[in-house]
């Protein structure tokens, strides 16, 4: 038995499907999943993301720690509130997690990290922390909900604690706010479309997901979360990147900020690799066959040489099955994929391939 | 909770199969399966006139989750697959026992897979078979 998190007995109470995902039992739907995904692309919809852990980082040094520790430049978060995704590296430039991290004053940072690299984060967080005195602490006490669609924030802001809701109203992309200790509401999402995460207590949980519901939020598994980020183009730890690449090789060369002086851990090795030339690239396939692309199917690029796709799905937006899948960096065009014994032809793009409700790859 | 119709036959790979007055066998998957796998998106039915022996894989299911084989528990030539099922896999999660049908199968007698009957099925469904 895997974790579990304060809404589960609802999840099992509204019939869904548990699967366990990073040590967690988390509903991977509750009905039909393309149902689920057109209601976020449509409407709104939430997710149970309470596996994911919200860690404060607290102290006079916060700012030099994270300016070390991450390959995007925290030094760009000025205003209080500002959100930022970002890389933490390896000094060998491998990616140990892709996290999110918000500046809530000079000595407060909060950011979220995934389910199954938590604990190695934290232990990588506390060695560097300590050496300047910032204390890290995971915030197991409260719950995480992702309420996400076009419109998810009408629904979402009246059903906030009183006291947050014009902050929560006010918030612009990729900014967040602490309404106190517990209650934390971020413009952020991993769907590709507009809304909020809510960090709250866990005893309040339960209490916002019925609310929610009450108000025509549909409730969504982590199967519709996993074809809504794909078709946002948007990657997928441990599928897409892990600490055997680099964000170079796994289409984040625009979360990192090489420029400057800053010295950030696996900046040295980054700017060799940029060198000596990048000979991998993560990249879209749109499939033009019926089929599914998945993960792990072998890529033949033509003389360019061989790739596997990292993430693949059906894409119910565009009807077609989308991929990524890293590539020599030579690659372009058409590609074939070995899907189950045939070679089918597929055509590289650029992601994302949907956002805000609408298809943004002609097919 | 999944329905099992007592009138079919069943296979421990969750296909289901019917007997037609004419002695064709009609196969799908079962309401336990299509569950399983989640929206379809995809089918590969075989072309009429394809000898099958038991335990051929015959067609193919893809649901946004996963592909899936589907097994011919008998040895026959197929007679019809079902021409709906290009363009509305949904059918299958729909009425997997009525309009999803895959592939109708002449049986030409010999090897055949042991089928079991509705309760049986059940249980090994219930134990997450």
């Amino acid at each position: 038995m895997g974790r579990r998190t304060p809404l589960y007995d609802l999840h099992v109470a509204a019939g869904a499907r548990m699967v366990d995902f990073g040590g967690w039992d988390m509903p991977v739907g509750y009905g039909s999943q393309i149902e689920e995904h057109h209601a976020v692309r449509r409407g709104a919809g939430m997710f149970d993301v309470s596996h994911m852990c919200v860690v404060d980082l607290r102290g006079a040094g916060v700012r030099p720690l994270l300016l070390r520790l991450l390959a995007n430049d925290v030094g760009r978060l000025t205003a209080p509130g500002k959100a930022l995704y970002s890389c933490m590296l390896r000094p060998d430039g491998g990616v140990i997690d892709d996290l999110i991290a918000c500046y809530l004053d000079e000595k407060w940072f909060r950011m979220v990290v995934n389910a199954g690299t938590a604990d190695k984060d934290l232990a990588w967080i506390k060695e560097h922390a300590k050496q300047i005195g910032v204390a890290v602490v995971a915030r197991r006490d409260l719950a995480m909900i992702a309420v996400q669609g076009p419109n998810a924030r009408s629904k979402a802001t009246p059903l906030l604690p009183e006291a947050g809701r014009a902050a929560a109203g006010a918030l612009g992309h990729f900014y967040g706010a602490a309404l106190d200790d517990e209650w934390f509401v971020s413009r952020t999402g991993y769907t590709g479309e507009d809304g909020f995460e809510v960090a709250l207590p866990s005893e309040a949980a339960a209490g916002l997901w019925n609310a929610l519901a009450a108000s025509g939020v549909a409730p969504c598994g982590l199967g519709a979360r996993d074809t809504l980020r794909l078709e946002a183009g948007m990657n997928l730890y441990g599928n897409d990147m892990d600490e055997t690449v680099t964000p170079l090789e796994s289409g984040l060369a625009w979360t990192v900020a090489l420029e400057g002086n800053r010295d950030f851990i696996g900046k040295a090795a980054l700017e060799k690799q940029r060198a000596a030339g990048v000979a991998r690239q993560l990249t879209g396939l749109l499939l033009g066959d019926r089929g599914v692309l998945r993960a792990h199917q072998k890529v033949f690029a033509g003389a360019a040489g061989e790739g596997e796709v990292t993430s693949g799905t059906f894409s119910p937006t565009l009807e077609r099955s989308i991929a990524l899948a890293r590539l020599p960096a030579a690659a372009a065009g058409s590609v074939e994929v070995d899907i189950r014994g045939k070679r089918l032809a597929a055509r590289i793009v650029k992601p994302p391939f949907a956002r805000n409700g609408k298809a943004r790859i002609e097919s | 909770m999944s329905q099992t119709p007592a009138d079919l036959r069943y296979t421990k790979s969750h296909e289901w199969l019917r007997t037609l007055p004419d002695g064709t066998i009609e196969l799908g998957i079962t309401d336990h399966a299509q569950q399983s796998l989640g929206d379809l998106v995809f089918v590969e039915v075989p072309e009429p006139g394809r000898h099958l022996a038991a335990g051929d894989a015959c067609a193919v299911v893809e649901s946004v989750k996963a592909a899936s084989d589907v097994y011919s528990p008998v040895t026959g030539e197929v007679t019809a697959g079902n021409p709906r099922l290009a363009t509305e896999p949904e059918l299958i999660n729909r009425d997997p026992y009525g309009e999803g049908w895959i592939m109708r199968v002449k049986p030409a007698g010999g090897a055949a897979t042991e089928t079991l009957d509705a309760a049986a099925y059940e249980a090994i469904a219930a134990a997450g078979g």
